[in-house]
């Protein structure tokens, strides 16, 4: 493995070496390593998209598939789709993520969407982590990055979804849209930091169709110098469920941070909450660190390193 | 040693001025020093002024004869000044052990982590890895904040009312802290209470009243003074 690519392996899926389990390794566009275990088996797509079909047999339990993809070249732009098949009863850990290495002056994008088909019973772990960064002209080239990610829960099946976008990416639409059958449980917990100039946008949708499921779904982000985040929210309650929304967001700087949350109940026992708080670091917070010894900026360091870890 | 000489502080709001410390001057030598007085009469003021939050309008503040007046709030506490907050603040996602680490200047152990929450009287296994948040009740803040300063160790310790919320923990359990405290860092101990078990333990009591030092000295000479003045004022009302 070149160097680039090992280092941005280890920064989207803590990988250092590859990895015990099922694994596919997208580089560039193209495959770049693939294991398949006796309960997780991953094909090419028969449809002719680009992207690969991840079946999790019943069997699986406690097992991890890391699906990583690098981008190493210049203005290199694609478009891939993932789909998970987790079958009944199966526990499972998916770790994917995107990093792109920036090296010249073009435009680097990648947009993938995932699939998830979750049987009854099962638990999925999905983590995603986006990593941008760029050598050279920097200022010239874009990083961007639309992730959508869409969720079919079957009874009593749950997914927790972790995702983590830290500076690097200059463009970002999230996209995540799902349907919850009775007993399911989705939560989702967000983080994202930007600056310069960046632009992200998470755009959360759920159904909550059966009885007894619940979404909670959680972002934290920090907006800092010029960057402009927006956070949209809906969450459908159709049955007896829970639903909980947070946006908690720190502005600084010239940041801009837009919070729309929506809920709707369509059913007299759909229990809805949202909370959205957007502020500047507290004054009160800054200056306790700082009669620690630390000094403003150190102080900020911590405050933010917290909120987002 | 503290030295505060003359120091006012005044704020002028819609063009009305308002004094609120007039011509404080006191030393802080002693093992304990309580600072007491009615609510309002620039208590926690002073403390602010003395941990560098807020700088006089006039006055010097100098620490073992250095000035520290134009110092602020990092540079106080990097030459030897430490504040607990009367309110301690929360924090989303730094947690109890990372507080104390920041406090204490280092990366700490688990377990040097857990010897400061002991001495606060929190079981410190249970609250390692908690985070400084709403999900903390205010005399666990309260006491976390106290064990803040004492992974500080410095010369000048100022704790704003410490007692406030911390009704389950004995007064004796708070005033063995302060004790462990000075044999640890030595230096002086500036305590704003209104509790006569802590203003019976100082060495000096500094009364203020109205923004200024009405006056000050041992706790046999002060002491009966105040009980007296509690009397009458319960008399009166």
């Amino acid at each position: 493995m070149e160097e680039i690519e090992k280092m941005l392996l280890e920064k989207i899926a803590e990988l250092h070496a590859l990895p015990d389990g099922a694994y596919n390794i997208r580089k560039d566009g193209a495959g770049d390593g693939r294991k398949s275990t006796e309960n997780i088996r991953i094909e090419n797509r028969k449809d002719g998209k680009s992207g690969i079909d991840i079946f999790v047999s019943s069997r699986t339990q406690g097992e991890s598939v890391h699906i990583p993809v690098v981008i190493t070249k210049d203005g290199y732009r694609e478009t891939v789709y993932n789909d998970f098949y987790v079958e009944d009863g199966a526990d499972v850990l998916i770790i994917a993520g995107c990093g792109i290495h920036n090296c010249g002056l073009g435009n680097n994008e990648h947009s993938g969407v995932h699939t998830f088909h979750i049987g009854k019973g099962a638990r999925v772990r999905y983590v995603e982590r986006h990593y941008g960064e760029k050598a050279g002209a920097e200022e010239k080239s874009t990083n961007v990055m639309n992730p959508s990610t869409v969720l079919y829960l079957d009874e009593n099946s749950r997914l927790e979804m972790e995702t983590t976008q830290i500076k690097g990416i200059d463009s970002t639409i999230r996209s995540t849209k799902g349907e919850l059958k009775a007993g399911a449980e989705l939560i989702v917990r967000e983080k994202i930091y930007t600056h310069r100039d960046q632009f992200a946008e998470t755009d959360f949708s759920v159904d909550l169709n059966g009885d007894g499921s619940s979404a909670d779904v959680v972002s934290r982000s920090v907006a800092s110098e010029n960057s402009r985040q927006k956070f949209v929210s809906n969450i459908n309650g159709n049955a007896s469920c829970k639903g909980h929304t947070e946006c908690d967001a720190i502005i600084m700087d010239g940041a801009q941070v837009t919070a729309v949350p929506s809920l709707a109940a369509n059913h007299v026992e759909a229990e809805l909450i949202h909370e959205a708080a957007i502020g500047k670091i507290a004054g009160e917070q800054l200056v306790k660190l700082m009669t620690l010894g630390l000094s403003e900026k150190e102080a900020e360091e911590q405050i933010v390193k917290g909120f987002l870890s | 040693m503290l030295e505060l000489k003359n120091v006012s502080y005044s704020v002028t709001e819609n063009g009305e001025t308002k004094h609120i410390l007039k011509d404080v001057s006191l030393t802080a030598d002693e093992r304990f020093v309580a600072i007491t007085g009615p609510n309002g009469s620039g208590k926690s003021t002073l403390a602010k002024i003395i941990a560098g939050v807020i700088a006089p309008t006039a006055g010097k503040i100098l620490l073992d004869g250095q000035d520290v007046t134009s110092f602020g709030i990092t540079e106080r506490a990097k030459a030897g000044v430490s504040y607990a907050f009367q309110q301690p603040v929360r924090f989303k996602g730094i947690t109890v052990k990372d507080l104390v680490s920041i406090a204490a200047g280092k990366n700490i152990s688990v377990g040097e982590a857990c010897a400061y929450l002991s001495e606060v009287g929190l079981c410190a296994r249970d609250y390692i890895g908690r985070e400084v948040n709403s999900s903390l009740s205010g005399g666990e803040l309260k006491r976390i904040e106290i064990a803040t300063v004492l992974a500080r160790k410095t010369k000048i310790s100022v704790f704003d009312e410490p007692e406030a919320g911390i009704d389950l923990w004995s007064f004796q359990s708070l005033i063995k802290v302060f004790e462990n405290l000075h044999k640890k860092a030595g230096g002086s101990i500036l305590i704003i209470s209104h509790q006569e078990r802590i203003l019976e333990i100082a060495d000096k009591i500094v009364v203020m009243n109205a923004g200024a030092v009405e006056r000050a000295g041992s706790a046999e000479e002060i002491l009966p003074t105040l009980i007296g003045a509690k009397a009458c004022r319960a008399l009166r009302s």
